[in-house]
């Protein structure tokens, strides 16, 4: 417990991480609080109201059906919020659990290790894509997707690291005295590799925000009448010249979320562990 | 490298054959009967058993028979190298751009370590990082295309335009795409130089008089150049996903937008060779990014 309150204390000191934290914090509370908050229902379509520039009626303005710009992008934190979450428990177990058997089963390394190459040879967003043209677009096959495109290298990460520890003295004393594989994982490799995740998996939280992002844009991700940032900036963007708000609350939105986790994964790795510098 | 060319096609045959429901169903829509799903599952050879389509699969790809498109009316081979040029070109541009910029000020900004300057370069590299490429290309178009009128809005242009005009039409798109990588590549060169100029033999050199700038060149950037190939054969990938996305932005007819239109009309055949070709070129890229290695390392050459 000392060690978790001298991180936080070392976490605190640095301003720009303060500043990531609060700006999550925020998201994550328009997320949960989405429908508590939003002075009109995102699907609410107004014809009178097209296109309407941001004014005290609708704070963001309204897109091309008349809907209510604030209100979708709170609903569209949501969304993203909810995906980077799945995304990154589904990458983060998966990637835990095969790092460890090709750390430990010799015949299984290779095999793991060939094919996360295989998928570590495409852009993420060309295998995100062809998996939701095989999968079709909805929010449970972007979360697939995108854990797929992010497991390999949390495998990677994590076989890595146990075979670096299963070099290490304290290791080879539990093996001395007798300790299984089951408990040398349980009780010493998944606690050295914990910070190694948290850093891994904050990243990972960035880049399936967007690719989500993009998903959506090209019209393959979340379906296209669902309030996510990149559905607003893909309608928005017809009305470009006639009505710039429409892509850059969304285009914030995104540039805040992702750059937020992505000073706090820098300050993660300095803080909980400086050496984790050499293997991420 | 054919290994884990074998393994891709693996990956693809498996994206596309295993994943469950029915390529056939979903293509034709709700709509089609079943003796129109049937036809389409004979032409296209679904009907096989998986592991003769998986072996009729690999004997294709391996002679570089990617199949006919099933909405173009072209081999699949054709359609990908009609639009290649433009994505090579488009990729290059800003390969280039990233690179030129993203080591020169990575260095810089290393020298300056904890300056102001230093800091301001890293904030925007990582705001940079952190936007998406689409919304970059669609807030220079709303400025620079349609406001200052300085580039064409989309499109590459006419066929005949002269490649001046093709270039200008590039030159936004390439903006896009290079900017997040350039953020990439500049912090991971900040990175290196950092380790590098910690170096005893780098004091020693500073020690015995050399001037700065001989010593940053000479001894310091000169060993960080190995880790600088890295992250520029790493960062290929990225710039080809920054593509794809941005051609749609910017309707450049490349392999991008072959690959947003091919998957959402579910052309499998033109999505299958795609992955295949993409996967293939990242794949030679790091092949010779491995041979740099031997040209800019002498210790390497045994």
């Amino acid at each position: 417990m000392a060690r978790e309150k001298a991180v936080w204390r070392r976490l605190l000191r640095r301003r720009m991480a303060v500043a990531g934290m609060v700006i999550l914090a925020v998201v994550l509370l328009a997320a949960v609080l989405a429908s508590l908050v939003a002075p009109y229902d995102p699907q609410r379509m107004d014809v009178f109201h097209r296109l309407m520039p941001p004014s005290g009626r609708n704070w963001l303005g309204t897109d091309d059906f008349g809907r209510d710009e604030f209100s979708r992008l709170l609903f569209g934190a949501r969304l993203s919020m909810l995906t980077g979450t799945l995304v990154v428990i589904f990458a983060t177990a998966a990637g835990t659990v095969l790092g460890l058997l090709s750390g430990y089963v010799r015949w299984l390394d290779d095999l793991v290790m060939r094919f996360s190459d295989a998928l570590m040879a495409f852009p993420d967003i060309l295998l995100a894509i062809a998996l939701m043209a095989a999968l079709g677009p909805s929010l449970v096959n972007v979360v697939l997707a995108l854990g797929t495109v992010y497991t390999p290298r949390v495998a990677r990460l994590v076989r890595g690291a146990a075979l670096v520890l299963q070099r290490t003295q304290f290791v080879e004393a539990a093996e001395a005295l007798g300790a299984g594989d089951v408990r040398i994982v349980r009780v010493h490799l998944l606690p050295n590799i914990f910070s190694l995740l948290i850093v891994q998996a904050t990243f990972t939280f960035a880049a399936a925000v967007l690719t989500e992002a993009a998903l959506s844009f090209l019209g393959a991700g979340i379906p296209p009448t669902t309030p996510s940032w990149g559905n607003m900036i893909a309608g928005g963007q017809q009305y470009l010249d006639r009505a710039e708000w429409l892509i850059l609350a969304p285009g914030f939105a995104i540039l805040f979320t992702v750059l937020s986790l992505q000073i706090l994964g820098d300050a993660f790795r300095d803080v909980l562990d400086p050496r984790l510098r050499r293997l991420t | 490298m054919l290994v884990v060319m074998f393994f891709v096609a693996t990956v693809v045959f498996a994206i596309i054959h295993v994943i469950p429901g029915d390529p056939a169903a979903v293509m034709l829509g709700p709509s089609a009967t079943e003796a129109q799903v049937a036809e389409l599952r004979t032409r296209l050879g679904l009907d096989a058993p998986l592991l003769l389509q998986y072996v009729r699969f690999l004997v294709d790809a391996a002679q570089l028979d990617l199949g006919q498109s099933l909405f173009l009316n072209q081999s699949v081979a054709a359609a990908l190298l009609s639009r290649t040029g433009v994505t090579l070109q488009l990729t290059l541009m800003a390969a280039a751009l990233a690179t030129c910029i993203g080591v020169p000020v990575g260095v810089f900004s290393a020298l300056r370590r904890g300056s102001w300057l230093d800091q301001a370069v890293t904030g925007i590299a990582m705001t940079a990082a952190s936007l998406p490429s689409f919304w970059i290309g669609l807030t220079l178009i709303e400025h620079l295309s349609v406001r200052l009128k300085m580039f064409p809005v989309a499109g590459y242009g006419a066929p005949d335009a002269g490649w001046a005009a093709h270039l200008h039409s590039l030159v936004l798109p390439a903006i896009a795409v290079g900017l997040p990588n350039m953020a990439l590549i500049l912090r991971l060169t900040r990175t290196a130089m950092l380790d590098v100029l910690d170096e005893d033999y780098v004091r020693t050199a500073r020690a015995k008089g050399l001037s700065s700038a001989s010593v940053v060149i000479k001894h310091a950037f000169r060993n960080a150049r190995t880790a600088v190939l890295t992250v520029v054969g790493l960062t290929v990938i990225t710039l080809i996903g920054g593509a794809i996305v941005t051609e749609t932005v910017f309707g450049l007819p490349g392999v991008g937008n072959l690959i947003v239109s091919a998957v959402l009309r579910r052309d499998y055949p033109v999505i299958e060779g795609a992955l295949l070709v993409i996967s293939g070129i990242y794949v030679l890229i790091n092949l010779a990014t491995d041979l740099l290695y031997l040209v800019l390392d002498p210790r390497l050459r045994d």
